[in-house]
């Protein structure tokens, strides 16, 4: 199937990230996004993922009215107010986390998703609170807690505010743990960073898209560090896997059933 | 902020012609005119005493005058330097019997942080700490203070020890970052990280944490949830480094000095946030200038919390930890009918939601439940 892009309709074909091939965009749509040639999983926004992962029409958005301040009065090549202004235009959220309750394969679950185009789902003051929320939310209604993740990290832009989320959240998970409550990670591309060095690494069971970038230091930051080139497969979901950190690895398509699936052991 | 004491200028250590800040040659003049009035004294058999004291208070004000008003860039400067007393040097000047204890037990012994028992005044404690390195096989031993999971594994188990002989924990935060290389990832620095936050959270025993000179991001706070978090005058405390922040946002490594101001992470800054507890005050010129006198500092603060953490009943204190970090972090709480209409008001326009902070935690007062 060799197509050449300048003789097709931009917008309605495009070529896979990953194999080459030139993939018709509304059967990638209904293949959860995923290539229906080599199967890569590609990125998706928190409001196409919690449509895949619920049931229909059963999620109901908690904490949706949070929205970032500019603590620090950040200004870097723009201020970080029109940054955010500018995104949250764009993508027509307020920040980098959507979180509410909704049902997976009738099981009642909070369940949080990341938004990688927000400031590469980044976190700041408001991710750290919603997730916070979310957890406090699990704990009082002892449901399982589900959070997809993705993020480039800690927001430099809220400074110290952004790092201390990650014990913030950490915290709160402490209180969920010993409130024998479930915590299920999916782990998504790109899973780094602040956010991997938190919440992302403290599920009970932790699951993971194939493929997914996950890991703390930037690649390229290592590879000056230790002046050498990175093996192959470094800091995928596989690789994390293979060296005990992720349980399993579950496509798009199995994630609904293995949550579920989950759940059900757990007894909750 | 406790008053420092008044250093005398004899007290300081010289400025070395190699071993000086860019920003400290103003001093290093006067203390080349010291030398040479002394010199003049010694061969001349002239009487300079007067003009020596009249020089010795010229340094004085400037290196005050100075250390007033470091820049962020500047503090970076005097954070890293490396005359800086570190975790070994405050062990020996002050905290007596150290009796150090290695291993995570599962991959190895990380020296990039150090752990042990030891006493500070009266209190037994457990010395978690990391450990940037003297000289160069030291620094080359221990990554410059840069920690493999393994080292915040054994911090944890140390910590954990602690805990059952119901022993405080003392944490000296002093790294760039963790390590980032193939094994730190292989061996899951990520969840080695978040575990020990995790922990710590709920330790049953109080725990101290203090920036002793660089506070960089996950890999100092891997070792910083604690019941007090205190920085050194001079030291820093940071989300990214001001390199990293500058080459992604400015793409360039030129802009170092304005993303140091934009991070706010100096202690000052830090304090005015309500980030930290804590500013401990350095001697004249920086702890580099009089390590000895740091380290007094030092263990003066440590008892001082350590007598006020113990009063509390450790539910209590954990309450209290928990409440500290929970309530980190302002946002606006509003509904608007975001995306619908254009006359909508700008976020900054409305005032932010704040929680209160909870009344204990700058008051060093008994628990009064
Ligand atoms: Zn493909
Ligand atoms: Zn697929």
């Amino acid at each position: 199937m060799m197509v050449q892009k300048r003789d097709i309709p931009a917008g309605i074909w495009d070529s896979c990230q990953e194999c080459g091939h030139m993939v018709y965009q509304k059967e990638v749509e209904e293949n959860l996004h995923c290539c229906p040639e080599c199967g890569h999983h590609r990125r998706i926004n928190a409001r196409a993922r919690i449509e895949q992962l619920v049931d229909p029409d059963s999620f109901e958005e908690l904490y949706a009215d949070l929205s970032p301040t500019d603590p620090l009065k950040f200004k870097d090549r723009i201020p970080y107010r029109e940054r955010i202004k500018a995104v949250q235009r764009k993508t027509g959220e307020r920040d980098a986390v959507v979180v509410g309750r909704a049902f997976i394969r009738g099981r009642a679950v909070i369940l949080g998703a990341m938004n990688s185009d927000f400031i590469m789902a980044s976190m700041g003051a408001v991710v750290g609170e919603k997730i916070t929320r979310a957890i406090e939310r699990a704990i009082e209604e002892d449901h399982p807690l589900v959070l997809v993740t993705a993020s480039g990290g800690a927001r430099m832009q809220e400074g110290m505010i952004s790092l201390m989320q990650m014990a913030k959240t950490s915290a709160a998970l402490a209180k969920l743990d010993e409130a024998g409550g479930l915590y299920i990670v999916v782990a998504t591309d790109p899973t780094t960073a602040g956010v991997a060095a938190s919440f992302a690494s403290l599920g009970d069971v932790i699951v993971a898209e194939p493929g997914a970038m996950m890991g703390f230091a930037g690649p390229r930051v290592i590879a000056n560090t230790i002046k050498q080139d990175l093996p192959d497969g470094f800091q995928t979901a596989e690789f994390m896997l293979k060296h005990g950190f992720v349980d399993r690895i579950v496509k798009r398509h199995d994630l609904r059933r293995e949550i579920a699936r989950i759940i059900d052991y757990s007894g909750k | 902020m406790r008053r420092e004491r008044a250093v005398r200028p004899t007290e300081l250590r010289p400025l070395t012609e190699n071993g000086h800040l860019e920003f400290e040659k103003p001093l290093l003049r006067i203390q080349h005119d010291i030398a040479a009035l002394e010199v003049e004294q010694r061969q001349g058999g002239r009487d300079m005493s007067d003009e020596i004291k009249q020089q010795h208070a010229r340094m004085v004000a400037k290196t005050k005058r100075l250390y007033s008003h470091l820049t962020a860039w500047e503090t970076v400067l005097v954070a890293r330097h490396p005359g800086r007393p570190q975790i070994r040097d405050h062990i020996d000047n002050f905290v007596q019997d150290f009796c150090e204890l290695h291993g995570d037990r599962a991959f190895g012994d990380d020296r990039a942080l150090i752990t042990g028992f030891g006493r500070v005044g009266g209190h037994k404690v457990m010395i978690v700490g990391h450990n940037k390195g003297r000289d160069t096989r030291e620094r080359i031993e221990c990554n410059f203070g840069c920690a493999h999971p393994e080292g915040y594994r054994k911090a944890l188990l140390k910590m954990k020890l602690a805990e059952k002989y119901k022993v405080p924990v003392v944490c000296m935060i002093d790294t760039q970052g963790a390590f980032p290389g193939i094994g730190s990832e292989e061996r899951g620095i990520s969840q080695a990280i978040a575990v020990n936050m995790f922990e710590m959270s709920r330790l049953r025993t109080p725990i101290v944490c203090v920036v002793i000179g660089e506070g960089g991001s996950g890999g100092a706070l891997g070792i910083g949830v604690g019941d007090r978090i205190a920085l050194f005058e001079n030291s820093f405390y940071s989300v990214i480094s001001a390199e990293g922040c500058a080459a992604i946002l400015w793409k360039t490594h030129e802009q170092r000095q304005r993303a140091a101001e934009a991070l706010r992470f100096t202690a000052k800054d830090l304090r005015k946030l309500d980030i930290i507890d804590d500013v401990i005050p350095e001697p004249l010129g920086g702890a580099h200038r009089a390590p000895g006198l740091a380290s007094q500092a030092l263990e003066q603060y440590l008892v001082d919390t350590l007598r006020d953490l113990k009063r509390p009943r450790v539910d209590t204190l954990l309450k209290r930890r928990y409440e500290r970090f929970r309530n980190m972090g302002s946002f606006y709480d509003a509904p608007s009918e975001f995306g619908k209409s254009k006359a909508r008001k700008p976020a900054s326009s409305r005032a932010p939601l704040r929680r209160p902070l909870p009344a204990s935690r700058h008051v060093a007062s008994p628990d009064p439940a």
